[in-house]
């Protein structure tokens, strides 16, 4: 048993930032806008540090695939406790395409080249909202998937899960070697201090290519156009709930 | 040459290629009763153009599948059952599909993007070797779709040139398909040999006698302004005048007032409501997007149209 688990993360626009997109409609503004660590991906990170903390698993591997801003990333996740990093080495037209189907390959090949026991991934990235590297890359490997985690527990050689499901929360038990997603309640993820974000820099980072790994990215999706949403308008102030009440019964919406 | 690719004969190759569409919808239900979103789904394939069939898996659920053959637009109904399709386990239900994929050869998969359908076909796809597209809002034709992305800041329009289109679809942009009205004939297949290597164990799910989220025209909303869980009923009061759910900000449920299920937002349930906001600030950021908007105490103005309601 390695002990061993790969945690995915992904560099994202930062959540604060108010997205624009690109007035030709090919995608949304991303140079010079600030980025970071997808949320979910800390939560999944804090969760792998959490289990290395108590001593139930023995190493934390950071993953992302990108360009080579991605290693700041895994530089992040190595600050939060994480040992080492592989970064994926994907750019250009290449990296525009990428998808989840690409990445659950990768984390496959990486699964199985690291002899990972675990891997820990967001529920989704809150720039593309898929919800799927997760699934995916259970799929691959032919492992139990446990998505939308908010409570997990190791149990000798199976993991005790508890999900957030449509209504309400729903438990189960996987074998390992697993997947995991985390969801927004698993944890709350630490802040790098500055002397983890120190000791940070000494630990390793190794690049690899996708060709490597025996993965090709092409992608069958192609994205015609992005653009803004119909604005929602701001609709009528109203005076008193009395005023409230008689507008709504008229508009039928009571 | 030219000749061949003439608006109407282009036309009449669309046409053809449509009839050979055929969707397979996966009905969520829990053996009693089926889930609204697969009527939302069933709406969606239709729009593919081709056939659509639906797959209930369970462990007992011919009434399902009695209910599904009444619904309008749906051409065959297949049955799979077996005790391993318990909790609709993705493991379990994978093989299931693939075989059916296999044995009939649909051009295109889909589900409800709950959290059952988000669980389940992205397995599926990654079995198949394709490309899945989640969540999406419209059907531009039967391999282009529309989703939103960035939290619904901006839309993608997206072609998929998968061989097989694995989608699920925002339940709120599809009108449900008419549960009457349809004839679908049964089929049963054979069940998919259990995988074990998952377990469900037990569900906890919230009782409410109230409208589901993702289906109700109304929802009354509250957020960190309710100050505790106690003040919920409030609204609790206020939706049952008005027949709605009850929703709750990503901060109300990370403050304990109310449990995660109720949670409206990006990652938590989309839902498609007229938006009423109730803020004693002015120049709070609802009021940009609100269909109606009062400046008032929510302590105040919530009880008064409570009461106003029950006349």
């Amino acid at each position: 048993m390695s002990g061993r688990v790969l945690v995915g993360v992904k560099r994202v626009i930062d959540y604060a930032v108010k997205i624009r997109v690109k007035p030709d409609n090919t995608g949304v503004v991303t140079d010079g806008v600030k980025h970071s660590m997808n949320p979910f991906c800390e939560i999944a990170v804090e969760e792998a540090v959490k289990l290395k903390e108590k001593k139930l698993i023995k190493e934390v591997v950071a993953v992302s695939c990108g360009p080579q801003q991605s290693q700041e990333t895994i530089r992040t996740a190595l600050a939060m406790g994480a040992d080492r990093g592989i970064h994926v080495d994907v750019s250009g037209k290449d990296y525009e395409n990428l998808g989840p189907l690409q990445v659950s390959k990768i984390l496959a090949a990486l699964a199985k080249q690291e002899d990972a026991q675990l891997i820990l991934l967001g529920k989704q990235a809150i720039d593309d909202d898929c919800n799927q590297t997760g699934q995916m890359t259970a799929a691959l490997l032919d492992w139990p998937q446990g998505t939308f985690a908010s409570e997990v527990s190791l149990e000798g050689d199976k993991i005790n899960l508890v999900r957030e499901i449509d209504g309400g929360l729903e438990h189960i038990k996987i074998n390992t070697p697993a997947v995991i997603t985390a969801d927004l309640r698993l944890n709350t993820p630490r802040y790098a201090t500055l002397p983890n974000i120190m000791k940070a820099k000494k630990k390793k980072i190794v690049t690899v290519k996708p060709a490597d790994l025996g993965v090709d990215v092409t992608s069958r999706l192609e994205v015609l156009k992005v653009e803004e949403p119909p604005q929602r308008q701001a609709g009528m102030k109203v005076e008193t709930v009395e005023d409230l009440v008689v507008k709504l019964k008229e508009a039928g919406r009571v | 040459m030219n000749r061949a690719l003439n608006k109407s004969n282009l036309k009449h190759l669309t046409g053809l290629l449509q009839r050979f569409q055929s969707t397979l919808v996966i009905a969520e239900h829990n053996n009693e009763k089926l889930t609204p979103i697969t009527l939302n789904a069933i709406t969606a394939a239709t729009k593919v153009g081709g056939e659509v069939s639906c797959l209930v898996a369970g462990t007992n659920c011919a009434k399902v599948a009695e209910e599904i053959s009444k619904v309008k637009g749906v051409k065959k109904v297949l049955v799979a059952q077996h005790d391993s399709y318990k909790g609709g386990l993705p493991e379990e239900l994978t093989p299931l599909i693939l075989q059916t994929q296999k044995q009939f050869n649909f051009t295109h998969i889909c589900a409800g993007a709950s959290a059952f359908g988000k669980n389940l076909l992205p397995r599926v796809a990654a079995k198949l070797d394709v490309a899945p597209v989640s969540d999406i809002i419209e059907v531009k034709s039967s391999d282009t779709f529309v989703r939103t992305i960035y939290a619904g800041n901006a839309l993608s329009t997206v072609k998929c040139n998968e061989p097989i289109k694995v989608f699920s679809i925002r339940g709120t942009c599809f009108e449900a398909a008419p549960t009457e009205g349809g004839g679908a004939a049964s089929e049963e297949v054979s069940a998919s040999s259990p995988v074990g290597i998952s377990e469900w164990l037990k569900q906890s799910l919230t009782k409410s006698d109230r409208p589901e989220l993702t289906s109700a025209k109304v929802v009354v909303s509250g957020g960190r302004g309710l100050k505790s869980g106690e003040n919920f009923k409030l609204l609790y009061d206020l939706a049952d005048k008005m027949n709605a759910a009850v929703g709750a900000s990503r901060a109300a449920v990370d403050a304990g007032y109310v449990p995660n299920d109720m949670q409206v937002g990006q990652t938590g349930k989309i839902v498609a409501p007229t938006i009423v906001a109730i803020n004693k600030d002015p120049e709070a950021p609802i009021f940009q997007v609100a269909d109606y908007g009062l400046v008032a105490d929510l302590f105040k103005a919530v009880p008064e149209m409570t009461e106003a309601l029950s006349k």
